[in-house]
């Protein structure tokens, strides 16, 4: 009894530890591929490797620190994308890439990971891009005051039946553009 | 013949979603959409028939006392080897089913069929039983999970049939996954009763 229990363990812990070897590089490989997808989607023209020189900002105000990844053509910044962050989220944490050009006006973002309701909040990574102005945040400066859900005073239509979420994903897009341009980020990575 | 016998068993007359109404957990969760349905399906039906070919070629040097631990580990080597396969070469697919890919480890439909199939039969029965649960779960996923994205958002494989602004939202969420369910089981049931 005890040796059939041992033999199966050791023959299933041999099998994993095999698997575990063969599938390491391949799912670091993958998850280096989603964010690079993630950054080179909402970041402008760029010939230098983002990834290579990403920064670490701790934020003045406070939260996590976070990560930034900027662009360059030659010498010169053409923009950043931030690794952000909200805990607002209806059922949990959400991750976005955000991209910025050196003014601060966003280009584009990429919800990384979500917990939200498939049909209602899932539904940001389309509806805050969309064709539709009063809902797309492309374009606008996330550190304008009326950068918030038109319930709370602002000029964002947020998702429909959707409000927390939607508040939640413009606090990890606000939280992005702060951590850039009011922590004065930009300067040494301009030199 | 009996071979196939086995497997349309699984398919059909055991089917275990609307017949045993085994694995419900995955069924409810991860319906939302064809696409996840059938996925969920295909990744359990794999793991079902790895695990019922070893359970049935191990059966005869496991004493009885130790089987069901047995089987558990036999069963959770698989998923976790299952698991670290869609990371490495489909991390798309292991995201959208997350959590419901490590708790296949708990489906009663894997431990029920290790302990009332594959510990009394043949490796090859085995893995037909395998076959015909596995293709049975993952038919029944994905007809399930077709319903509420039709119903839920006008579209099919995500192939638009309707505006998604017709389309009620309630059968996306969790309690449109019973009411789909209950629909579908009474459907079969009436078929079957004919």
């Amino acid at each position: 009894m005890l040796l059939v229990l041992t033999v199966v363990c050791v023959g299933s812990g041999a099998l994993l530890a095999w698997v575990f070897r063969v599938t390491e590089k391949p799912i670091a490989e993958a998850a280096a591929q989603t964010r690079i997808r993630a950054i080179s989607g909402v970041l402008p023209h760029y010939d230098n490797d983002p990834l290579a020189d990403c920064v670490i900002v701790v934020p003045v105000s406070g939260g996590e620190p976070m990560k930034v990844y900027p662009a360059k053509v030659g010498e010169e910044l053409t923009g950043v994308a931030v690794e952000s962050y909200s805990t607002g989220g209806f059922s949990g944490r959400i991750e976005v890439m955000v991209g910025f050009d050196t003014r601060g006006i966003l280009i584009d973002y990429y919800v990384m990971s979500h917990s939200e309701t498939p049909g209602l909040g899932a539904k940001m990574d389309t509806w805050f891009r969309s064709e539709v102005a009063s809902r797309s945040v492309i374009g606008r400066d996330p550190g304008a005051s009326r950068f918030k859900v038109s319930k709370d005073g602002g000029d964002i239509d947020g998702i429909t039946a959707a409000t927390i979420t939607s508040r939640a994903f413009l606090d990890a897009v606000r939280r992005a553009h702060d951590v850039v341009f009011d922590d004065n980020v930009l300067k040494p990575l301009a030199p | 013949m009996k071979y196939l016998d086995i497997i349309y068993n699984g398919l059909v007359r055991e089917n275990p979603v609307f017949v045993l109404l085994l694995g419900m957990c995955p069924t409810l969760g991860t319906t939302g959409s064809a696409l996840s349905g059938m996925s969920m399906g295909l990744a359990t039906a794999s793991v079902l028939v790895c695990s019922n070919m070893s359970v049935s070629a191990i059966k005869s040097f496991v004493p009885p006392a130790v089987r069901i631990p047995v089987y558990i580990v036999v069963i959770a080597t698989f998923v976790s080897v299952l698991q670290l396969l869609l990371a490495a070469y489909m991390p798309a697919l292991n995201a959208t089913l997350g959590i419901f890919i490590p708790l296949i480890v708990v489906n009663c439909i894997l431990l029920g069929r290790a302990e009332a199939f594959a510990s009394r039969h043949g490796v090859v029965a085995s893995a037909c039983d395998g076959i015909g649960i596995g293709l049975g779960f993952t038919f029944g996923l994905t007809l399930l999970g077709a319903l509420r994205e039709f119903l839920g958002t006008g579209r099919v494989f995500d192939i638009v049939v309707y505006p998604e602004s017709f389309g009620s939202l309630i059968f996306v969420l969790a309690p449109g996954a019973f009411i789909a369910l209950g629909l579908l089981i009474g459907l079969f049931n009436y078929i079957k009763s004919r």
